[in-house]
């Protein structure tokens, strides 16, 4: 069943078209990888779920999230949303998290505003979340700062706090470009396993082929503000049927090529 | 023949109120003439200071570093020796390394002047590193990413480097320039006969235009070898996990290996070999000994 739906999403931004009619659906307990270059328009497709795009943006299409279509939502219901049944991750955990707050302060804000949960239980639930992203010793990590943290616990604690309100749709917008391979190998486990566990539906933006192989159920290959190509992993990695899905695996670097 | 020997080099970091950080810990390294050496390593294992060092910008500790022939001794307030500016230097972020108040001729004509070349213009650099010759009337803020990178490239290039040192000099670039830019260097490089030290976290990257790889870890180098060999048969245990973590694209949905615990901390080294807490085949003699010898520095790899 689906969960999120986009259909014909079009974008653009002082005239200039940025999507073209993008279609794409997120289906529960699935990780949709969305490939594609730079400027292709991966990430606006991501921030326009989340009602996130720049000032000035004109929007057209759908995105139904169940029967609400997130698009046409008014800014104090798209609020309620933002966050709570749709959440995110950003490229870059050491711009993306607060340095001044505490892990536990940034855990907990979002808990209390949307599940209307009081300071202990806030609390316990961000001490539970710590440990569900595997952060070693959660008691003491939940009262330090970002930066007593490298960028790959940085990463977990992002996850955690989009995770903190049960979100049903996690959108990561290239969750371990900035990490290293050793560190991105342990985030993409922890991803691929919260997305079993807790059923969430998960878009995966991300420019590396090697991760979307290894975590993506579903692959969808942007170029232009356009989606070429979309079908199982196996399917678009191996025997991609679109001229630029196949110009993008050969022009990797490796045996198989 | 060999340019730039790093020997038994150790940097130290001093702050006030901490423990020394000891960020190169005994690293030795060669460069040939036209030769591209790829040094990778996770972040936080010394490469950039290793970097640093070479450029003189981090004083040695202990050890030596000599290029061409020649000491190289930490830079001052006075002129650096003329012999030393056969190395140049391209910096990670290309929004911090070039001055954003002037024209990008002026600043690639800087390096001109130390190489005393009167003949060639800023332009000509600019069509070198493939950016158009009228871009040298410009300023920085009106390039993107990868536009200012090709700059510092040309600026660095401007001085005619033997030596041309990239520390992670793409990863502040988008995905799809990052290729672009590093086989723009590669090239140049060894076009004209330099040698490039390239330092990236970017293994995919690295293996592209590497002639040799040096994996780094915790201040030390644990393995040296040429690019395919270390790619088709990976000897240390560390050099494996890192290449088993590389996810491969083959639409299997295998997820990566992963390798246990987070790089500890250089103020505090475990004692040994300083992997073996994470190594997934240490022994006894890992946890009493550190392996100083090459070309793989692993007890299992013991020269005999």
């Amino acid at each position: 069943m689906s969960l999120l739906a986009i259909s014909d999403l079009k974008v653009s931004i002082g005239g200039k078209e940025i999507l073209r009619g993008v279609d794409l659906d997120l289906r529960a307990g699935r990780v949709h990888g969305l490939a594609g270059e730079s400027g292709s328009g991966k990430t606006m497709t991501g921030l326009a779920v989340l009602g996130l795009l720049p000032h000035g943006a004109r929007t057209s299409g759908r995105i139904a999230l169940g029967e609400r279509d997130l698009l046409a939502m008014p800014a104090k219901e798209l609020n309620t949303v933002r966050g709570g049944e749709v959440a995110m991750v950003f490229q870059d955990p050491a711009t993306s998290l607060h340095p001044m707050l505490s892990v536990g302060r940034q855990l907990t804000e979002h808990m209390r505003h949307h599940l209307g949960l009081d300071r202990k239980q806030a609390r316990a639930r961000a001490l539970e979340l710590l440990g569900q992203v595997r952060i070693p010793g959660p008691e003491a990590a939940i009262d330090r700062y970002p930066h007593q943290f490298s960028g790959g616990m940085r990463q977990r604690i992002a996850i955690a706090i989009a995770l903190a309100c049960s979100p049903k749709v996690l959108i990561a917008d290239e969750p371990t470009t900035a990490l290293d391979v050793t560190v991105q190998a342990g985030v993409l486990r922890l991803l691929r396993g919260l997305c079993d566990d807790l059923g969430l539906a998960v878009l995966l933006v991300t420019h590396d082929l090697g991760v979307m192989s290894a975590v993506a159920d579903e692959v969808s290959v942007m170029k232009e503000g356009l989606v070429v190509e979309t079908g199982p992993r196996g399917q678009v990695l191996r025997d991609p049927t679109h001229p630029y899905t196949r110009a993008l695996l050969e022009s990797l670097p490796g045996e198989t090529s | 023949m060999t340019l730039l020997t790093v020997d038994d080099l150790v940097v130290e970091h001093r702050t006030p109120g901490r423990p020394l950080v000891r960020a190169v810990a005994g690293a030795s390294l060669t460069v040939a003439a036209g030769e591209v050496v790829g040094l990778v390593g996770e972040s936080g294992c010394g490469k950039s200071t290793l970097a640093r060092a070479v450029c003189g910008l981090n004083p040695a500790a202990s050890g030596t570093i000599t290029f061409d022939g020649h000491p190289v001794t930490p830079l001052g307030l006075r002129r650096r020796n003329r012999a030393l500016a056969g190395i140049q230097m391209v910096f990670q972020d290309p929004y911090a390394s070039l001055n954003p108040r002037r024209r990008v001729g002026a600043q690639i004509a800087d390096g001109l002047r130390t190489a005393g070349d009167t003949v060639t213009a800023p332009a000509d650099l600019l069509e070198r590193v493939g950016l158009p010759r009228d871009f040298a009337g410009r300023h920085p803020h009106e390039f993107s990413g990868g536009q200012r990178q090709r700059i510092a490239i040309a600026r660095a290039l401007a001085a005619r480097p033997t030596m041309l040192i990239g520390d992670e000099p793409i990863s502040a670039l988008d995905a799809s320039a990052q290729a672009q830019v590093a086989r723009l260097m590669r090239d140049l490089a060894v076009e004209s006969g330099a040698g490039l030290l390239f330092i990236s976290h970017d293994l995919s990257v690295v293996r592209l235009i590497a002639d040799r790889i040096a994996v780094m870890y915790l201040g030390k180098i644990v393995e040296v070898g040429r690019t395919a060999e270390v790619w088709a048969d990976p000897r240390h245990p560390y050099t494996r996990a890192l290449l088993g973590a590389i996810p491969a694209p083959d639409g299997a949905g295998v997820l990566p290996a992963e390798l246990s615990g987070d790089v500890p901390d250089p103020a505090d080294p475990p004692s040994g070999c300083r992997f073996h807490p994470r190594c997934p085949v240490a022994m006894d003699v890992c946890r009493e000994r550190e392996p100083t010898f090459g070309p793989v520095a692993c007890w299992l790899h013991e020269p005999a």
